[in-house]
């Protein structure tokens, strides 16, 4: 079976800046795979790639089994797309937004009404179809866009960060329709997302860093690949505690978050051995299993968190070079 | 205290949609409709234009507002400045001939000018809010979305120019069917070739602050310079080559020809009030002008298929 997608030594430069750095993977039909990084990683220049809103400076890309730049038509009729930016039109009604895109997709005019029907329902807009769209909620427009990504039937759906901007209630709500729709459509799903949390309903997730993939598998195995639980403590003297930990117990420690943070086997067990051992005073501490925001350090030497405040300035510096796309 | 009535659909409603979602899964769409799109063919690209070009009525259809105050500005010129004014010119015009009606033509050229290049604005609009992303996604030509645009904007602007016309007999311009339809025909070319140099525009300038303020800048020496409110002969030769270069200068003279075709008036008032362009003392004929004018709407139009055809 050919894959939904795969991407061969795939570069894209923006002037002397790499936004993606030569990256290689496959996702296999039906899969939901994500791409996890910090802003300004790399991931939205790939998906707009991968959609062919943009050439690859070199490399090559095939999605549902056509190549990105040579048959770019092709693969537009097979694709779904939900942006991060809304770009619906707010002066038309929902079911106007929808036929507008079925109309541009060609989809056949007796299906229209039945698939218009489906994936309105789906998303649970039905009632609301008659709606103006500036009337909507953000949580409202965000399915909205999902539905009319998904009218045409496409073979693989791209959700470039699908919940950013919205409030975490509507974000649990954005997956559940989502998860809801792996089971009901045939369909590959291709995600980016910055929120550690929600790569864990990805079947296999990229990490992408710099513009490189740093690490690529299920969210299990790659927890399990760290193996250690991440503890956190604050103190009367964070580089002394620092310090301490070395001398003490040979552990290498950081600040991350503003928190003396490190790694080590079977924490809660090693918790009773900091407060005995320790020579400075502990003001809390934390343990939590390994997360993808640990796979995530472990692979590129930071949080996500951390990341994104050093990739801010690369990030305005795209900006101002290009302007907005 | 007075309570006041908020209407329901101006609240942005969280919704009653986990309902929705239960009652969907009861009714039990599993079976999913399949959708085959088709293969990309010329029918497809002509739907596509078809529906960016319904977008452009739908929307002015919500908008009356828009429709009402581009209206505004060649009211004050016929009426206002055409009644101020025309006492004053009314020395120079011949016997029979009222200053409003001489401007007439201009002013309705006028008409279009606003909402088409304005109706090309929303494609910076379109932009700003990311529908235009959903054009450029489609799998159909580029040419298709551009010529929709322009076909839309030329409409819209057609049918603004049409209320406008409806006032003619208050500027002593007669109803008569021929004429009527020449003006439209001309009004139609007018706006398409307005609204191709306005998407040609919007396909570069990507702020709309940018793009209003050139708009600004270029509308108000096109409409002075097109001889809407003089005749073109006897001005000082600096002039003379300013208003031969302003393309709308081509349209407002077979314009107003058309309507001096339709009043009584000597041969010696024709000359003086509608003597045509000339270019170094020929006279340009009507049908060459129009034809200018149509050649440049679709050079514009090339031009900005092209600019939407690259890609990143």
């Amino acid at each position: 079976m050919t894959p939904a997608i795969s991407v061969s030594q795939l570069t894209k430069k923006y002037g002397e800046i790499d936004a993606v750095r030569g990256i290689d993977f496959e996702v296999a039909a039906g899969e939901t795979f994500g791409f996890l990084g910090p802003n300004g990683a790399g991931k939205s220049t790939t998906i707009k790639i991968l959609c062919t809103l943009a050439d690859p400076t070199s490399g090559t890309a095939r999605v549902a089994g056509h190549d990105v730049v040579r048959e770019r038509d092709t693969v537009r009729r097979n694709i779904g797309l939900v942006f991060q930016d809304t770009t619906l039109d707010s002066y038309l009604t929902g079911e106007q937004n929808l036929r507008f895109h079925a109309d541009l997709y060609g989809v056949p005019k007796a299906a229209f009404a039945p698939r218009l029907r489906q994936v309105l329902e789906m998303v649970g807009l039905w009632d609301r179809r008659g709606g103006v769209v500036a009337t909507y909620s953000g949580g409202m427009k965000r399915r909205l866009e999902i539905a009319r990504g998904l009218l045409h039937a496409p073979r693989v759906l791209f959700l470039d960060e699908p919940t950013v901007g919205l409030d975490p209630q509507t974000r649990v709500s954005i997956w559940e329709y989502v998860n809801d729709l792996k089971k009901r459509e045939d369909i590959t799903i291709f995600l980016t997302t910055h929120y550690m949390d929600e790569a864990e309903h990805c079947d296999r997730i990229a990490i992408i860093d710099h513009g490189k993939i740093v690490a690529i598998d299920t969210p299990e195995a790659l927890k399990a690949s760290i193996g250690k639980d991440r503890v956190q403590i604050s103190t009367a003297d964070d580089q002394e505690a620092i310090r301490s930990l070395a001398e003490v117990f040979g552990i290498e420690a950081a600040m991350h978050e503003g928190l003396v943070t490190f790694s080590v086997e079977s924490g809660e067990h090693f918790v009773p051995r900091l407060f005995a051992d320790m020579p400075i005073g502990i003001q809390s501490v934390s343990v939590s299993r390994p997360s993808l925001d640990d796979v995530f350090m472990s692979y590129t030497g930071k949080t996500i968190r951390d990341a994104e405040a050093t990739v801010g300035d690369r990030n305005r510096m795209i900006a101002t070079r290009f302007g907005r796309r | 205290m007075a309570t006041k009535d908020i209407p329901a659909k101006d609240i942005p409603a969280e919704d009653t949609s986990a309902q929705d979602a239960l009652e969907a899964q009861e009714r039990d769409l599993t079976e999913l409709i399949r959708v085959a799109v088709p293969e990309r063919s010329i029918r497809a690209d002509l739907r596509a234009v078809s529906i960016v070009w319904r977008r452009e009525l739908i929307r002015f259809r919500t908008d009356r507002l828009r429709a009402v105050t581009s209206l505004v500005q060649p009211f004050l010129f016929l009426f206002v400045l055409g009644n101020g004014l025309g006492r004053l010119a009314s020395h120079g015009l011949p016997a029979g001939v009222d200053f409003e009606t001489f401007i007439y033509p201009g002013v309705l050229a006028m008409s279009v000018l606003f909402t088409s290049i304005f109706s090309a604005a929303s494609i910076v609009w379109d932009r700003e809010f990311g529908f235009l992303r959903e054009m450029l996604v489609a799998p159909v030509r580029r040419w298709a979305i551009v010529v929709g645009k322009c076909l839309g904007g030329a409409t819209v602007a057609t049918f603004q120019g049409i209320i406008f016309l409806a006032l003619a007999g208050v500027a002593h311009v007669p109803y008569s069917p021929t004429l009527l339809l020449t003006l439209v025909g001309e009004l139609l070319l007018l706006a398409f070739t307005l609204t191709a140099f306005g998407v040609m525009m919007a396909a570069r300038i990507k702020q709309i602050q940018a793009f209003m303020a050139l708009t600004q800048l270029l509308v108000l020496p096109l409409f002075f310079l097109s001889g809407a409110l003089y005749p073109l002969n006897g001005l000082p030769a600096w002039l003379t080559v300013l208003t031969r270069i302003d393309p709308l200068t081509y349209i407002v003279d077979p314009m107003r020809h058309a309507v001096f075709a339709h009043l009584s008036v000597s041969p010696l008032a024709l000359k003086a009030l509608s003597p045509g362009v000339t270019w170094d003392g020929w006279l340009v004929p009507i049908g060459l002008s129009v034809a200018m004018v149509a050649v440049i709407g679709v050079v514009m139009l090339a031009i900005a298929i092209a600019e939407f055809r690259k890609t990143e």
